[in-house]
């Protein structure tokens, strides 16, 4: 394990459950095992990325962290403290540190509101400022996502949507925290602009000293970002590395075939690149299969997949993975050349 | 490979309570038989309005095909799309031209079964029988890789996920051996495992019934490894356009730079700083006067304030509208 004074958040064995209910009556018929145990570290200052495809868990993951889904079991502890455990009020002086970004700037700002107000809200509902030093407050946190203090009085309406993503930065980042949950930040965003947002994640990570946890289905934007990444498979995290380990040498045929989905913008690479095309589709996170839940698409898979979950392990430091083919020296390649790197 | 589509300065608007949009301001190219045209573009660029006025898909009002030309070739004989009757383009659409919209389930009709649904394509276009119809359906299905074709004939689309509906609109596309596929974000609703699929899908498909492909898409990774040729467009403008190959390695407009520079590169271990294109796109309610680009670019000066560069050739099978030569790096004299 890592030096526990560095770790700013620890999962352990998170699960959300969703109840499936149905009949006259509403009766609880089954359980959606959005994320079903998992457990991993953010270390301060870090970038961890989340990814993985739809409906994997990883954005329930981020608001489960947050305590916006109750977890159904697990624990999270922030700065050492077990948020699971918190009543509703303690949770709430916690929340200053720990804030979010949402994926979608146009649902995630009220039209209604003032860019000022939408910015100064969370510092009027926590009783930190008023009147002037307030407004001033705004005025530097619009220059810090770089945007015109003058916008104040505009609303969401009158801008584009890499601007509306600028005023949720501004807004998560007014209560000054340390920790800020990305969920598919840029996701909606086009290309040009997608790269002005990361860059400004990026600048602000380092002059401010934040810790993201980065959720999104683009492996390569995913790998641009993050220190660390986390491979989620229907509520499972298959494998976790530093980003050119998980890169270099994949060792979950889930990630595997992953990277080697991923397009490239590189012509030649991508006539001459070895792919390994999973078959069908994801089951269903309501009736996950036995086993490792990926046995049923993985083309390596043996009989030992089908009955026993495999045990999510440290093989190598820092490099975690959940799969019995996987052992010290590696793991069975789907392919031999993941990601052929270009000159 | 002789040509197959020529679309000759189109210009499409759309006349809305806030104004005019000028979504396609004089936009040309042409379709080789048998080629991929990627067709590249962010939102507003004016690429999916440019497809569905050359399908008759534009809503009038508010929009309105103002001038331009698209010819489609059958031999040595052609025809303008944009002159064809309603009931003569309702014979292009699904005949000799097929089309896959990026949301298969708001394609596809909900309370009909996707069997039903290829046959009726079938029955109108190509005159066959029921039982006729239903065979070939059934073939159609296991072509484009759904399993148990016989047992999903009578599946309504709920019944399917978002990969496997897609197939289904691909099976509707080709199912009367269109010469052309106009595919529109085919896969940008998708996972990045079953966008793969679909890709390889499309690949296997032209290869088996040589049907050229317009590909729409905002994204330049996912063509770079099925497109012949490239297109850029921006503004409603044709930016550039050139061969896969050249397109990626020696990128002409300074708007394609900007834009392979902004994406990250999973195929580098190094983390460079991603170049972002400072500022939005233009606002296409204010019609322009000089290069839509202009207020983005680096490289701008006088003279791109004061026209709009048109698209000239610039090197073998390539054309760029811009007054800068990167290649010399300094305004080009012509």
């Amino acid at each position: 394990m890592t030096d526990p004074n560095n770790v700013l958040v620890r999962v352990e064995n998170l699960k959300k459950y969703f109840p499936i209910t149905g009949g006259l009556f509403g009766r609880v018929v089954g359980a959606i095992k959005a994320v079903d145990g998992i457990t991993f570290e953010i270390k301060k200052g870090e970038t961890l990325g989340l990814v993985g495809e739809s409906g994997c868990g990883k954005s329930t993951t981020g608001r489960a962290i947050l305590q916006l889904h109750r977890p159904t079991a697990g624990k999270v502890f922030f700065e050492g403290v077990d948020l699971t455990s918190l009543s509703r009020e303690e949770l709430r002086r916690m929340r200053p540190k720990m804030q979010m970004i949402f994926q979608d700037p146009y649902a995630s700002l009220n039209p209604r509101h003032s860019v000022g107000k939408i910015v100064g809200e969370p510092l009027v509902i926590h009783n930190l400022m008023s009147g002037n030093a307030l407004k001033e407050r705004v005025a530097e946190l619009l220059l810090l996502v770089g945007l015109n203090p003058a916008y104040m009085r505009r609303y969401p309406h009158e801008f584009s949507g890499g601007q509306r993503q600028r005023i949720g930065i501004a807004r998560a980042l007014s209560l000054n925290p340390s920790f800020i949950v990305c969920d598919e930040p840029i996701s909606a965003l086009d290309v040009s602009i997608q790269a002005q947002v990361v860059n400004l994640l990026q600048d602000l990570q380092e002059q401010l000293g934040l810790t993201y946890l980065f959720i999104a289905h683009d492996l390569s934007m995913v790998k641009h970002i993050s220190h660390r990444i986390a491979v989620m498979y229907l509520g499972k995290i298959m494998e976790l590395a530093d980003r050119n380990d998980l890169f270099d040498d994949p060792l979950h045929p889930y990630t595997q075939s992953l990277i080697s989905a991923v397009p490239t913008p590189v012509p030649k690479l991508e006539r001459v690149r070895q792919r390994f095309i999973l078959t069908g589709d994801p089951p269903s996170p309501a009736n996950p299969p036995a086993g490792c839940v990926f046995h049923t698409r993985c083309p390596l898979a043996v009989e030992e997949c089908r009955t026993l979950v495999p045990e999510y392990r440290e093989i190598r430091p820092g490099h975690y993975v959940a799969c019995h083919l996987a052992d010290e020296a590696g793991s069975s390649k789907i392919i031999t050349e993941v990601i052929p790197l270009s000159v | 490979m002789p040509t197959i589509l020529e679309v000759n300065n189109l210009v499409t608007r759309f006349y809305t309570l806030d104004g005019v949009v000028h979504a396609v301001n004089g936009v040309s190219f042409h379709l080789e038989e048998g080629e991929t045209l990627a067709i590249v573009g962010e939102s507003g660029s004016g690429k999916s309005v440019t497809m569905m006025s050359i399908l008759g898909l534009i809503p009038s009002p508010p929009g309105k095909i103002e001038s331009g030309e698209a010819y489609l070739y059958d031999g040595y004989e052609r025809r303008d799309l944009l002159k064809m009757s309603d009931a003569e383009l309702r014979e292009i659409r699904g005949g000799q031209i097929g089309f896959v919209f990026q949301d298969p389930i708001s394609s596809l009709n909900p309370v009909l079964t996707i069997g039903e649904q290829i046959a009726e394509s079938l029955v109108r276009h190509l005159g066959l029988s029921r039982e006729e119809a239903r065979d070939r359906t059934i073939e159609l299905l296991d072509l484009v890789g759904i399993p148990d074709p016989k047992a999903r004939y009578r599946n309504y689309p709920h019944q399917f996920s978002g990969g496997m509906r897609q197939r289904v609109m691909i099976a509707i596309a080709i199912a009367c051996g269109p010469k052309i596929v106009i595919a529109d974000e085919p896969t940008t609703a998708l996972d990045v495992t079953i966008q793969a699929q679909i890709v390889e899908l499309f690949l296997r498909l032209q290869k088996e019934l040589g049907m050229a492909i317009i590909w729409i898409t905002h994204d330049l990774a996912v063509v770079s490894g099925l497109a012949d040729r490239v297109l850029v467009m921006y503004g409603g403008r044709v930016a550039e356009v050139a061969p896969v190959d050249d397109l990626y390695e020696q990128p002409r407009h300074p708007y394609t730079v900007g834009l392979l520079g902004a994406l990250p590169r999973l195929d580098s271990r190094e983390s460079r700083r991603l170049v972002s294109i400072q500022g939005a796109p233009p606002d296409l309610l204010i019609p322009l006067k000089h290069c839509p680009f202009a207020w983005r670019c680096e490289y701008a000066f006088d003279r791109c304030w004061e026209e709009i560069p048109t698209l000239q050739p610039a090197g073998l099978n390539r054309k760029v509208a811009c007054f800068y030569d990167l290649e010399r790096g300094k305004p080009r004299h012509d």
